[in-house]
């Protein structure tokens, strides 16, 4: 899959479900993508250096969001 | 005078061991006294106000720390864990606290030089408190500001040739004992091993993909010194095939009293003259043991290499020549489900350095295969492994079941032979079957 391809299907989901959620798990990606999780982070990890996608950290596990977007207050579960 | 009153914390201070309370206020009082003329980048009196926040919370029996965030330095999705404080104004020091980890050298060898420099580093740009080390064996640098990381981040890997650990859903920064360097016990050099894998797999330890997180920890023998076995979803234990090497007549010296057993320790109080039968051949946990006509005989295909009388005659007694590693997985922390110790999965694999480790490379490859496409978001592999069953992870990584896997007899889930397993199969005739055993 190219990258542009991976990013459209990315942007798409995760905006149409930005009103009742703001961070994905990993795995949300690779279903998304529709790719083996190994494949599936080669593009991941591109999304990010470009900065389409952020990580969000609990400390003890990593999510994913659109960069900008979902801010502490979803983290905390008040929206 | 302190900036807050905390009756509750000052009580702490009161038992008889050293006190994580006194250590702050001794931070607060040398940033407040500022002698070295630090240009602090995070405010000065932020100990103080980590104090004040921890007294509220045992006022009030709640934690005024949010949970996770947004933070980290460009690239990595690991090694920064954002903490904000909930009640800003009344402590602003702590409004922004987050914490990073630094991976700490292998076997955990620094020079002074060092360790001042990263204390000077934490000081002007953090909080200066440390917590060394984590459990994970990182270097914890116990809160800073947003604006900071990325500073940090660049002095860490350009000035101090040292890199951040790991957090969140990845590898975590691999531990590993002294090994090799300091101790004669150790089977295989753990430090080697480490560092290699942990270069090996940066992009695991970076830019987390996996389910949760997952952490290797490596023991040159037995005596488990940075307990992996309990503490690793993959724990890399030093071990020998052949037999315990015995110095007979170093064996008699103990019985003679000529060395301390135990290389001295547990001096503190007189246990009477050394026992051999008490305190080695009746306290082995396979019985494999005897001592007869001033002979010690080890039956070596009984023991399970537990060290306890290698570790009580250490002049007498050690591991053999063949050395490598049993490969254990699936430890864990009791979060969900209970806490687990290590299932053993290679109960022996050559640990080579000339092929890059290749065998035990081939091990976690697979094993991370089949966890990251199976296993459920924050589901540890202990959990995937009872969930899915032993024998699903001996099938992912190709590995045949042994005597070894059974804990023991009726205890560990049964293997079930496949029919393609069991050579000749097990076709039967039905009819002919039905002819002796009716429907
Ligand atoms: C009652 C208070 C708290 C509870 C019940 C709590 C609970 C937890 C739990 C369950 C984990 C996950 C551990 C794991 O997955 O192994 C965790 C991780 C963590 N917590 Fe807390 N926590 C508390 C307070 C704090 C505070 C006050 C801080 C710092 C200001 C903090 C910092 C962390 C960090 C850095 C981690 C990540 C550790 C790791 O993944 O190894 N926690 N906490
Ligand atoms: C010399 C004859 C037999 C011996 C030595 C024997 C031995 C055993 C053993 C060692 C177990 C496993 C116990 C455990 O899980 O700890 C067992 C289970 C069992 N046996 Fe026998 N057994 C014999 C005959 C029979 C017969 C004739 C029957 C029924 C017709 C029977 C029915 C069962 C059943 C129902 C179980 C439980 C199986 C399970 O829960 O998975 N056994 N037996
Ligand atoms: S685990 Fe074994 S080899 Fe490593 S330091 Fe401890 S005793 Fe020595
Ligand atoms: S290492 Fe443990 S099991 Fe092996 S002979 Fe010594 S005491 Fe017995």
């Amino acid at each position: 899959m190219e990258l542009e391809e991976a990013k459209e299907k990315i942007v798409e989901v995760l905006t149409k479900k930005a009103k009742t959620k703001s961070k994905f798990y990993f795995n949300d990606l690779s279903k998304i993508l529709d790719l083996k999780p190994r494949e599936a982070k080669k593009l991941v990890t591109k999304l990010i250096e470009t900065e389409v996608l952020e990580y969000w950290s609990s400390g003890s596990t990593t999510m994913y969001g659109l960069k900008g977007m979902g801010k502490q207050a979803s983290a905390e579960h008040e929206d | 005078m302190a900036k807050h009153e905390t009756p509750l914390l000052d009580q702490l201070e009161s038992g008889p061991w050293p006190s994580f309370v006194s250590d702050m206020k001794q931070e607060a009082a040398a940033r407040a006294k500022n002698e070295k003329n630090v240009e602090y980048q995070i405010p000065q009196d932020v100990v103080e106000d980590l104090l004040g926040v921890l007294e509220l919370s045992y006022a009030d029996g709640t934690t005024h720390w949010k949970h996770g965030g947004i933070v980290g330095v460009f690239g990595y999705g690991g090694g920064v864990i954002g903490r904000y404080c909930d009640q800003p104004e009344t402590f602003p020091g702590v409004a922004h606290f987050h914490t990073m980890r630094v991976a700490q050298p292998a076997g955990k060898f620094y020079k002074t030089d060092y360790l001042k420099k990263l204390c000077d580093l934490w000081g002007f740009r953090g909080s200066g408190l440390t917590n060394m080390h984590g459990s994970t064996g990182d270097i914890i640098l116990l809160g800073t500001t947003t604006p900071q990381l990325e500073e940090i981040f660049y002095e860490l890997t350009h000035n101090f040739n040292q890199d951040l650990g790991g957090s969140g859903s990845n590898l975590r920064t691999p531990a590993d004992c002294i090994g090799q360097a300091r101790c004669e016990y150790a089977c295989y050099d753990t430090q080697d091993l480490c560092h290699t894998l942990t270069e090996e797999y940066q992009d695991e330890l970076h830019r987390p993909a996996f389910p949760y997180k997952f952490k290797f920890k490596f023991d040159g023998c037995p005596n488990c010194c940075v307990a992996s076995i309990a503490r690793s979803d993959m724990s890399f234990i030093g071990t020998w095939k052949d037999d315990i090497r015995i110095d007979q007549d170093a064996v008699k010296g103990y019985v003679n009293g000529d060395f301390p057993p135990n290389a001295g320790a547990h001096a503190g109080r007189d246990w009477g003259p050394f026992d051999i039968q008490k305190e080695v051949i009746d306290l082995c946990p396979t019985e494999c043991m005897r001592y007869e006509d001033g002979k010690l005989e080890i039956n070596n295909k009984e023991c399970t290499r537990c060290m306890h009388c290698i570790n009580v005659m250490p002049r007498a007694l050690r591991p053999g020549k063949e050395t490598g590693c049993s490969i254990l997985v699936g430890a864990k922390a009791p979060i969900l489900d209970g806490a687990q110790m290590g299932s053993l999965l290679v109960p022996f694999v050559e640990v080579n350095k000339e092929d890059g480790y290749a065998a035990i490379k081939e091990v976690i490859e697979a094993i991370w295969d089949w966890w990251m496409e199976e296993g459920k978001n924050r589901e540890r592999l202990g959990e995937l492994m009872k969930r899915q069953g032993f024998q699903r992870l001996l099938e992912v990584t190709g590995i045949k079941p042994v005597a070894q896997h059974v804990q023991e007899p009726r205890t560990n889930p049964y293997i079930f032979w496949k029919e393609d397993e069991v050579e000749g199969g097990w076709d039967r005739d039905i009819n002919e079957f039905r002819k002796t055993h009716l429907r």
